[in-house]
């Protein structure tokens, strides 16, 4: 296998960029990446704009090696990665609403973020003026028999807009397609020229469910950049407050999917778990869901000293309440009728789009941040990755409740161990521009970070990549040939982010 | 599963009691609402929930108010799937551009009379996201606000006590 290094030799490496590097590379070393992705030798973890210039991150799997191509784009044209690799359409949809930058290729030139309500176009871009908003036509699909069912963007009951379009033949969905970008809020733009502290609050709330896992990714990103390192009580704690998160949001979709079968018991069940994970949450670091707790250098509050106690309380009682929660699971056949055999994804599709998550893990792609990069302190903590290969909703709920299982080993460890000292460090000045990149394992899949801070120590620019980027399209696929009344069981245990994608 | 039922009847339940009535916080919410909300639809109000650009905080913490803790039910309060039933709207975020039009067609959809609820310090004003090329900057630029529950994101605690201000007004 060549190394992906190899292929970019005859790049210009950029010193300021860390941990791992950025290469400056031409349109062909450009093209041969993309064929890596196609020989499926290398998955996509990001694609994202700048000014005048393209960033492509990859990771070899194998090696767990990552690197970020640049292609300087000075005519506002680059070679279309979409166009040999699905997974990156939506992206570069998105870098020509965004930038302006025009991917030679692309096989879909319909707007994707930009609906044409902001007043101008390419806002990160050139920030040309614009009148009205234009159509967007749907995909096709014709014959005799097939009806439109369009859904959104208020759809569903407490849930964030979207709209989908469902053609169906009788009750079978022959297709969907999905139309995303109604959250649009321009956090990148609102990056630019941000402070360090705005920042980690921008990224805090670019999805909410997330806020500890984009919080603590924002974090090892500056951290990264600015060369510094922060106290091992901070480390440890952020795993402690992102195996709280992960653990919460676990038991809010088992239920939420539970409920979309209309099995309301266990619904209810979970939603007390859920409720207790929060407040313990709340009791240890003062916010129920510990919005703008994880900051560059550390965290801003120690483990309350009522806190320990009420985790170790928080434990023994999940411990006493979730496996007979899971035996009702596993042992209610109504639920599995619903369950099992719904919403089926392919493995060789979740490995194509490098889906992460629970999303990917029920379909045989085994990656987690948390191995692949083992950022710490999970270096250090004994930890399994489960995984499994049936892919249908049923899987991932059932990657869920393997998931929670880890995660309490996770927070028991954490607890036994946690290093006495400072939770917090200064952090260093920038002198010059530098760069950072950090990939982290939200409950939801991993999620990158990509940010420039300028000399001036403000952020120059941030890119911020949610796992549902990679997890959205393939729930077009999932349902396929499932039916309509199946769509929420399959919509929720995917539990793609909204304001994640749409930023 | 017997088990459990078995058990949850002999179990005390978790449900919280209602938030104390702390006059002065009840009439300063309520302040702006129409005070024939209650003459009108008695003790009983129709939610949808419209987000118009949360970052999904907001929504998590308006999910648990349907939770055994909170119970938002036995208030009389609960929530609807289309804007046609709904008495209140309950919205969250900044609106996001690509969010106004719906916003502004589900208010219509929305029988008379009617109530809105901001919820969430981005929706009072955008917030954080404030001067976003791609944001309105809060509800109140799209539709009539009655009431608004700050917090990012309130608690459920708080999301109640501004609910029952509008039933008490």
């Amino acid at each position: 296998m060549v190394a992906l290094i190899e292929i970019t030799k005859n790049g210009r490496k950029v010193d300021a960029h860390r941990p791992w590097p950025r290469v400056i590379v031409s349109s062909t070393t450009w093209r041969l990446a993309i064929q890596q992705l196609v020989d499926t030798r290398a998955t996509l973890l990001g694609l994202w704009g700048d000014a005048s210039a393209m960033h492509m991150a990859l990771i070899d799997e194998g090696s767990t090696e990552i690197i970020v191509l640049t292609l300087e784009c000075p005519a506002a044209k680059f070679p279309s990665v979409g166009a040999l690799h699905p997974p990156a359409i939506r992206l570069e949809r998105t870098a020509r609403d965004l930038f302006g930058l025009k991917a030679v290729g692309l096989p879909d030139s319909r707007h994707w973020l930009d609906h044409g309500a902001w007043g101008i176009k390419y806002p990160l871009g050139s920030r040309r003026k614009t009148l009205g908003r234009s159509d967007y036509a749907f995909l096709p699909a014709e014959g005799e028999a097939l009806h439109q069912i369009p859904v959104g963007p208020v759809h569903a009951a407490i849930i964030e807009p979207g709209h989908f379009r469902f053609t169906a033949n009788g009750e079978a969905v022959v297709r969907l397609e999905q139309r995303l970008g109604y959250v649009h809020k321009g956090i990148e733009s609102l990056m630019a020229g941000a402070s360090l502290e705005k920042g980690a609050r921008l990224a805090g709330r670019t999805s909410g469910d997330s806020t500890v896992a984009y919080a603590l990714a924002f974090a090892r990103a500056v951290e990264a950049a600015l060369h510094m390192d922060i106290p091992p009580r901070a480390v440890w704690l952020r795993a402690l407050m992102a195996e709280l998160e992960r653990v919460a949001n676990h038991f809010g979709d088992i239920g939420a999917i539970c409920n979309d079968a209309s099995f309301s018991l266990l619904h209810a069940q979970f939603g007390i778990l859920r409720e207790r994970t929060l407040r313990a949450a709340q009791a240890s670091f003062g916010h129920r869901l510990m919005m703008d707790r994880v900051v560059p250098g550390g965290v801003t509050d120690d483990l309350a000293s009522e806190g320990l106690g009420g985790l170790r309380r928080f434990l023994d009682n999940v411990r006493r309440r979730f496996p007979e929660l899971v035996e009702i699971y596993d042992r209610t056949a109504s639920l599995l009728d619903r369950t099992v055999g719904t919403g089926h994804l392919k493995p060789s599709l979740a490995r194509e789009f490098g889906a992460g998550g629970y999303v990917g893990r029920a379909s045989g792609r085994p990656f987690d941040a948390r191995k692949a990069v083992a950022y710490p302190p999970y270096d250090a903590l004994d930890f399994e990755v489960p995984v499994r290969d049936d892919g249908d909703v049923n899987a991932r709920v059932w990657l869920r409740i393997r998931e929670v299982e880890q995660s309490l080993k996770l927070i028991d460890q954490i607890l036994e161990r946690l290093p006495e000292g400072d939770h917090r460090a200064e952090l260093g000045k920038a002198d010059a521009v530098s760069e950072g990149l950090a990939l982290v394992e939200g409950f939801r899949g991993d999620i990158l970070v990509w940010v420039r801070i300028g000399e001036d120590g403000a952020l120059e620019r941030c890119h911020l990549r949610d796992p549902s980027w990679f997890q959205w399209p393939l729930l077009e696929a999932a349902i396929d040939g499932n039916i309509v009344a199946d769509f929420p069981l399959c919509n929720k245990s995917f539990n793609c982010s909204y304001s994640g994608h749409d930023l | 599963m017997r088990r459990l039922l078995f058990k949850n009847l002999v179990r005390r339940p978790v449900t919280e009691a209602p938030p104390a009535r702390d006059d002065a916080a009840l009439a300063a919410l309520a302040a702006e609402v129409d005070r024939a909300a209650r003459r009108r639809l008695g003790r009983s109000l129709a939610i949808r929930e419209v987000d118009a650009g949360s970052c999904n905080g907001c929504e998590l913490e308006i999910h648990a108010l349907n939770n055994a803790f909170y119970d938002l039910e036995r208030f009389g309060l609960r929530f609807v799937a289309s804007p046609r039933h709904a008495d209140v709207l309950l919205v969250t975020g900044p609106v996001t551009k690509n969010m106004q039009e719906a916003l502004s067609r589900t208010y219509r959809a929305t029988p008379d009379p009617k109530w809105v609820v901001a919820v969430g310090d981005c929706a009072a004003n955008g917030g954080i996201f404030a001067g976003s090329y791609a944001v309105t900057g809060g509800v109140s630029n799209v539709v009539p606000v009655d009431l608004h529950v700050p917090g990012c994101p309130p608690n459920p605690m708080e999301l109640l006590t501004g609910l029952l201000a509008l039933l008490q007004a």
